[in-house]
């Protein structure tokens, strides 16, 4: 990917601009607190880091409207803070802790929220894909505009149920974005080595659907191809496809050596493309916000994490009689498109 | 030389048919590949064509005769110049019954294979239904359309999706005549994708949706094995409580006919043994009703399993407005004191033949359907082992890790001191499904093997 200025006309005010740097950096903080708080012995299991991506889900968070919906797949933080569920329910979830969003039985991978049209936190590659587009389905069925944002990366793009899904969304005309993060490694497989296209946009063209290269690293890039697609899907065109080319800078989970690549890749694109570097100068350079501005949002961001950190660690673990419940469910849980 | 034109088997479950229409008339000159006529199946209408070539000297079945035999001669083909008026036929008209009435009886004609009985009269510990109900035969199949139908009616919420539910009426005809009641958007065809459609519907149930998944046969749920247990059971627990697949899973489960080890598996202990999961096995029309509709309404996925060779069974059940058993309370078919018979689905086949035949020897059976796998009922069953002190188990699943295998577990632990002999568990063999007629026959469950466990556990 050559490098490149971020838009040099922001489709956006200085105060959103503003707000999606303070969004970016807050899962980038958030992140390297949870890589901190897992060599502390205090995070367990998997737990995949979404530093180095987080334009794609601040850029499309900002071209989405109340009452959208996402799915992803198990690297999940950043979609939940981007879409404003509360870092302390998160971080307490990655701890296992009676305060985290699925009440410590989900974990990094499994985290929910009705409120914000979160639908997780899915663990097997690729299978979250059509449950985005079951979602999409409902709400087509039930008659309202709502759109949803499908994330699956480079690595699911090549499992099998993506390209039943393509047909099937094709076929009934599904308000589903489809967004491929490709961050160019499935876990440790480069993409060349791996996905017989280098464009995998073009793979819903067969199926009818429209498909768009976007530049992962450039959160204005993101929010405008992200309007871009909304509006296809709301307008009842059926769905949209978006391959966000973006780097993650840390390894898979948190065992990864990361051996594949060299330390050189990883450092380039850090000093030539980070994202939230790019949106920082910008700020600086229109003159939208002075040094101290900026401090303060990191000063603020800072002690929201911070803050995560402690509710994370002094919220108690879940009562031994949560093994045993929300196996079933008594009552029909209320979907929040029914009263259409 | 005349050639006889034979009833044709034209499914794998097909023992007899309608001759909806003829296509031809006496007379008539016929070659190879031309229609003879539209025979009604238990699963679609075909047209038969002809094999042979001559001419029509005989139309021996009239057009709308229901309950044709296979093999039973509905035709005769005559040479040119031969006269038909002189033709007799091998078993001729006596064979061909008459157009059927319009309630066909309860119990299957002669010529019905072993394995089905004549329907047992039920007696549930509580009735299913209010003592003087008005009853009406029906097959497993209507009863199974019903209780959809009558839950899309009440509820707008709940949609059929499958391949082949629509415009092709299903592929057993289960779904017959949905798509003109309730149209596209609520009864939809989908590609042959178990796996994408599985997750779309577990999507749409986290949508706010009421999803009745088809699968044309569970066999090819495997596919979207994944999407049930990983997605639909799981995310309840995985969301604390949040969010969770209001849905049912449905279609034919275990071995048809002659349809080889890929369409011959029986699912049920798969499936019971996962938690999040409600699983539903019903044998009788009334309980393939009443337990569809419970599963249509309930807030957690349910598998609900149903039987290819049971669709065509008909028995009794309740005329009523709203009809529903409940999961998780056995059904006593038949009461006993010397051995308690535990079954389920086609299995209870097998256990209420071996009853009735035990009985001939003086040995008094207790037969229990369980209905439902995931909740089981075990009240029911310790009772009636604390009462009979013996007991066998009937599936046709595999041996190892089978409902009969936890059920013994089960009983051992808590009424060890009232078992007067080991439980046996009668299974399918642990064989895949084989294909030639008498090897599929013994691969099965047997109700002399039934009969012979019974003798073992009495020691008689």
């Amino acid at each position: 990917m050559a490098a490149r200025k971020p838009s040099a006309k922001p489709n956006v005010s200085p105060e959103e601009l503003k707000q999606y740097y303070h969004d970016m950096l807050l899962i980038r903080r958030f992140e390297e607190k949870a890589g901190q708080l897992y060599g502390m012995g205090l995070i367990g299991g998997f737990c995949h880091l979404y530093i180095g991506q987080e334009a794609v889900v601040v850029g499309l968070e900002a071209a989405a409207s109340e009452g959208d919906k996402r799915i992803t797949s198990y690297r999940d933080h950043g979609h939940m803070l981007a879409c404003g569920m509360d870092p302390n329910g998160v971080m307490a979830e990655l701890t296992g802790r009676e305060g985290g969003y699925s009440k410590g039985k989900g974990g990094s991978m499994h985290m929910f929220s009705r409120e914000k049209h979160f639908y997780g936190g899915h663990g097997i590659v690729g299978a979250q894909v059509p449950l985005g587009a079951g979602l999409a389905f409902a709400d087509a069925y039930l008659g309202n505009d709502r759109v949803t944002f499908a994330y699956f990366g480079d690595g699911a793009a090549n499992q099998g149920q993506i390209y039943e899904t393509f047909n099937m969304a094709s076929i009934w005309k599904l308000p589903v974005i489809f967004v491929i993060e490709n961050n160019q490694y499935a876990m440790g497989t480069a993409q060349k080595r791996s996905t017989s296209t280098e464009e995998i946009y073009t793979r819903g063209a067969p199926f009818g659907i429209p498909g768009q290269l976007v530049d992962g690293m450039d959160v204005l890039a993101v929010k405008e191809a992200g309007e871009k697609a909304v509006a296809h899907c709301r307008a009842g065109n059926g769905p949209y496809i978006l391959e966000v080319k973006t780097y993650r800078y840390r390894g898979h989970s948190m065992s990864d050596p990361a051996k594949y690549r060299t330390r050189e890749e990883v450092q380039k694109m850090r000093d030539e493309r980070d994202p939230i570097q790019s949106v920082r100068d910008l700020l600086l350079q229109g003159k939208h916000a002075t040094e101290d501005d900026l401090k303060a949002i990191d000063k603020n961001i800072k002690d929201i994490v911070n803050a995560s950190a402690e509710f994370s660690k002094e919220s108690p673990e879940p009562a031994l009689e949560e093994l045993w419940t929300d196996i079933y469910a008594d009552e029909v849980p209320q979907g929040d498109a029914v009263e259409a | 030389m005349a050639t006889e034109i034979l009833m044709p088997a034209l499914s794998p479950t097909m023992e007899e048919g309608t001759l909806a229409k003829w296509l031809v008339k006496e007379g008539d000159t016929v070659s190879s590949g031309d229609i003879l006529a539209e025979i009604e199946t238990d699963k679609a209408t075909m047209e038969f064509e002809a094999v042979d070539e001559g001419i029509v000297g005989k139309l021996l079945i009239a057009e709308g005769t229901e309950g044709v035999k296979v093999n039973t001669p509905i035709a005769v083909l005559v040479e040119e110049g031969e006269d038909a008026s002189s033709i007799e036929t091998s078993s001729g008209g006596d064979a061909a019954p008459a157009p059927a009435e319009e309630e066909a009886p309860a119990a299957p004609v002669e010529a019905a294979p072993a394995s089905a009985p004549a329907t047992p009269k039920a007696k549930a510990v509580e009735p299913d239904w209010p003592e003087g109900t008005e009853m009406k035969t029906q097959t497993v199949r209507e009863a199974l359309r019903d209780a959809m139908a009558e839950e899309m009616r009440s509820d707008a919420n709940v949609f059929v999706m499958g391949e082949e539910v629509a415009e092709y009426q299903g592929a057993y005809k289960v779904t017959q005549g949905l798509l003109d009641e309730f149209g596209s958007k609520r009864v939809i065809d989908t590609p042959i994708t178990e796996h994408g459609f599985a997750g779309i519907g577990v999507g749409a149930a986290f949508g706010g949706l009421k999803p009745i998944v088809e699968f044309m046969t569970f066999n090819f749920a495997m596919q979207a094995i994944d999407q049930i247990i990983n997605s639909a059971a799981k995310t309840l627990y995985m969301s604390g409580g949040q969010m969770g697949a209001p849905m049912v899973f449905r279609g034919p489960n275990g071995a048809a006919a002659r349809v080889g080890a890929q369409h011959s598996q029986d699912y049920a202990a798969w499936y019971a043994m996962v938690p999040g999961l409600k699983v539903a096995m019903p044998y009788s029309a009334a309980d393939a009703k009443g337990l569809l509709k419970s599963a249509i309404r309930d807030p957690n996925p349910v598998i609900f399993l149903e039987n290819e060779i049971l669709y065509g069974r008909s028995f009794e059940v309740p005329v009523m407005d709203d009809f529903t058993v409940p999961f998780g309370k056995a059904k006593i078919w038949r009461e006993g004191t010397d051995v308690t018979i535990v079954s389920f689905g086609i299995g209870m086949t097998y256990a209420l033949e071996a009853a009735d035949k035990l009985a001939e020897d003086g040995i008094s059976a207790e037969v229990i359907d369980l209905r439902t796998l995931r909740p089981i009922d075990y009240g029911t069953v310790i009772e009636s082992v604390k009462k009979t002190n013996r007991c066998v188990t009937v599936e046709e699943g595999w041996p190892v890790g089978s409902i009969g295998n936890h059920l013994s577990a089960y009983i051992m632990q808590n009424a060890f001191d009232w078992l007067d002999a080991p439980v046996i568990n009668c299974t399918g063999k642990d064989v895949p499904m084989p294909y030639a007629a008498n090897l599929e026959k013994h691969a099965l469950i047997t109700t002399a093997e039934v009969i012979d466990a019974v003798k073992q556990v009495t020691y008689r």
